[in-house]
Order: C-alpha cells, then structure tokens, then sequence
C-alpha cells in the first residue's frame, strides 16, 4: 500500500472516532434540553405565587426599601454574569460575555462604578485571563443546576444589595445599589439570545418596560371598598407589618430571579451544544466523504501506476528478446 | 365547602388540592386558615411544619423551609423554599442535622437548624 493512501486511511479513522463523540454529545445535550425545559417549567409556579404576592405588597407606595424603589442616585452597580462550565458550545459562552461587557462599559459609561459576579468556570477564566476582579465567583452547577446551588450566589448579592454603596458586606466587599442579571434568554432551540434584565430594585425603570411579563399587576378592586386608606394593599393583611414582610419577601424574590436565570441558561447551554455538536457531526461526514474520494484516487492511481511499470517491464523484456 | 390549596418550592409544584383548613406559624403566633378568610400575605416562622386539614383524607404535614403564605379569595398558597412531606423525612438524618447544627456557629446554622427542626416536626418529633 502506498504511503499516500496509508496517509489518508489513518485521517479517516481519526475523523469517524472524533464523529462518534461528536455525535454522542449531541444526542446527550438534546435529552437535557427537554429536561432543562421541564425544569423552567416547574419552577413556574412559585415564580408567579411570589410575583403576585410582591405585587400586593408594593402596591402600597409608602414603603420604601432599597431593593424595592431603588436610590436616586445609583453609584454602584453589580453584574451577575450567568456563562457555563464547559466549552463546546458555539458562541453560548462568547454571547454571554459580550453582552455583559456591553452593559459594563454602558454603566461605567454613566459614572457608575461596576462589580462583577459571575457563574460557570468559562466566565470565570475569561476574567482571571484578563485580571479582572470578580466579587464572587460560583463553579460547577451550570448544566444542572439546583436551588442549593444558586443559594451560595443569592446570599452573596442580597448581602451587597442590603448594604448598598454607603457599606461594606460582613466580608468586607463592597455593597451594590442596583444588580443586573446577565442570562441567555432560551427562545428555542435552534435561538439562544443573551438578555439582561434589572433585578433590582424592583420597581425600576428598566423593569417596567421590559419585564411587565413577571409583573402582571392584578386588578385594583381594592379603591372600590373604601378601605383602600387604611392598612396597606386595600383589603390585605399581612403578617407581620408590612415593612417587615417586604424585608424577607425581597431576597426570596431576588433568589427566585437568579434561580429561573439559571434554569433558563441550562436549557441555552444544552441547546447551544447539541448545535454545535450537530454541525461538528455533519462537518465529520463531509471530511469523510472527501477523504473517502482521495483515498480512492490515490488507490486508483497505485493501480493504474503499476500496471503501467509491468507493461513498461514487459516492453522492455520483449525489445531485449529481439534484439538477441 | 372545601378551599383550594396549592404549596409550591422554588424548583416544583410540591402539592395542590382541595383542605378544609390549613395551619402555619407566623411571627405573630399560629394561624389557622379556614374557607373565606379575609386576604393575607404572611411570613412564616422558620422551624415550623404546615398542616393541611382534608375532608376524607388524613391531614398533611408538611416541613417547609423559608415559606410565605398566601390567601387569596381564589385559594391558599404556601410558597417554600424547600417543602418536605412528613411521610418522606428520614427521622435519623434530621436528628443528626440538628445536632450537627447546634455544634456549629456558622452564619447557616440557624438555617440549617430550622429546617431540620420543621423537618422533625413534621414528623411528629418532639423538639
């Protein structure tokens, strides 16, 4: 065998064992993305039961609370950055990232100072290459992620948020007046885009606008009886007072945020990846086609070359018996 | 005439049905929801398990974790961060966490100390 053909067999194993992980993680990623799919849709309703219950509660305009109205002038903003743990998943991180880039030179753009967090070990190395500093950095759950998980994340932002720009976290972090959630918003699964919205504070301009969806504002029936001036919310009572209760209901929002951020960034992720795994697939089939074409040229050469040395042999043995 | 209740935590829909009554504790002492009680928004204190009364069912227990509660007049939603049926606590495991918890001075120890309390209350432990 010639050492062009032996050159071109080899690359076409190569290629067909590089198809079969290609194509095992394809498969692998489609499964997790109904999963994914499922899960976001499980955590639907305690999402909409806190929504409304929040919505109750800030419908009184007397309370104030920082992650509620927010401050009039914000200093410090936060990011939390939401990327994945592996690669391997066409521009899913690179979009990600690019867009809280975005949103960070816009804010620093308006005089404010940002803090970075991020999820997931791509953003957290595309950080550390770069020397920026994050303020918190959490690995290891972006596939598959649990509420446990998210937790470690929620506490650190809220204990920024509680403090503010005025004070420093129990750890001596800097505090944060406003967080930015960085998520890939899972519009299908052939479009994943990367979407920011405002966590907090609640009621802020941005929120209005975009994210009316996760604020649908039940009808205010409550003007109708008269004891609207009384007691906060018209006809609510709450246990404990008001303020208290929009003191521990917030976090528990804010976490619910993040926590849906995150489930929706998995089903991005495995969506991401099982196309790019699906494109590197086809990309094998093709190289193995063509190397499949070459091998055989070169066959068909080694042939034709040696047919042509054994008449060429043949010649010259019958030209020499002649001349005898 | 029965209510309809729904408990939900953060990462599922843990039960929804039709109680009689429906028992928590909030900061202000225990709390019992019957049908048509007037609108109310609570916390609930860390530590304590949910009651749910049925009709022709056994009543439910249910160990819940940074949980809120609903009432409304379309129905009574408990929203947890972590729900737990008291037929699925492992009595063991929750005594050692509460022990574990006790021994530890650690910023979630208290979190970590209610949860295993609800838990063993919901089991009918005594605490």
């Amino acid at each position: 065998m010639g050492a062009q053909l032996r050159v071109y067999r080899r690359r076409i194993r190569s290629v067909q064992s590089t198809k079969k992980i290609t194509k095992a993680m394809e498969l692998i990623a489609a499964s997790r993305i109904v999963k994914a799919q499922a899960r976001m849709r499980e955590a639907k309703p305690y999402a909409t039961a806190l929504t409304r219950a929040l919505a109750e509660l800030a419908r009184d305009n007397t309370l104030k609370h920082p992650m509620l109205t927010g401050r009039t002038q914000p200093r410090r903003s936060g990011i939390l950055l939401i990327t994945s743990d592996r690669g391997l998943a066409g521009g899913y991180n690179a979009n990600a990232i690019k867009r809280a880039n975005e949103l960070a030179n816009q804010l620093q753009g308006a005089g404010r100072e940002v803090v970075r967090y991020v999820i997931g070990r791509k953003g957290v190395a595309y950080y550390r290459f770069r020397g920026v500093s994050l303020a918190g950095e959490w690995t290891g759950f972006s596939e598959q992620p649990a509420f446990g998980n998210a937790r470690g994340a929620t506490q650190t932002v809220v204990a920024a948020l509680s403090a503010t720009s005025d004070g420093l976290t129990a750890d001596d972090t800097p505090g944060i007046d406003e967080l930015y959630l960085v998520y890939t918003r899972f519009v299908n699964s052939v479009s994943q885009t990367p979407a920011v919205v405002l966590v907090s504070p609640v009621k802020g301009d941005a929120v209005a606008g975009a994210e009316t969806a996760h604020f649908e504002r039940p009808d205010t029936a409550a003007g109708a009886d008269g004891d609207a001036e009384d007691g906060p919310g018209g006809a609510y009572e709450f246990e404990p007072e008001a303020e208290l209760l929009l003191g521990s209901i917030l976090p528990r929002y804010i976490s619910a945020r993040i926590f849906s951020g995150l489930l929706e960034s998995a089903a991005s992720e495995s969506a991401a990846r099982r196309r790019a795994m699906k494109s590197a697939s086809d990309n094998a089939t093709d190289l193995i086609r063509t190397y499949t074409r070459l091998a055989n040229q070169a066959r068909q050469a080694e042939i034709t070359q040696e047919i042509s040395e054994i008449v060429g042999g043949a010649d010259a043995l019958a030209a020499a018996a002649n001349e005898e | 005439m029965p209510m309809n209740v729904e408990l939900v935590s953060v990462e599922r829909q843990v039960w929804s049905g039709q109680a009689k009554a429906l028992f928590g504790r909030t900061p202000e002492g225990e709390l019992g929801i019957l049908p048509g009680h007037i609108n109310l928004l609570g916390a609930l204190t860390p530590g304590w398990p949910v009651r749910i009364e049925r009709e022709d069912a056994p009543d439910l227990k249910i160990a819940v974790d940074g949980a809120f509660l609903s009432v409304r007049k379309d129905g009574v939603s408990v929203l947890a961060e972590q729900a737990e049926f008291a037929a699925d606590v492992d009595v063991e495991q929750a005594r050692a966490d509460l022990h574990a918890a006790e021994s530890d001075s650690g910023e979630h120890a208290a979190a970590a100390r209610a949860w295993a309390m609800a838990r063993l209350r919901a089991a009918g432990e005594s605490v």
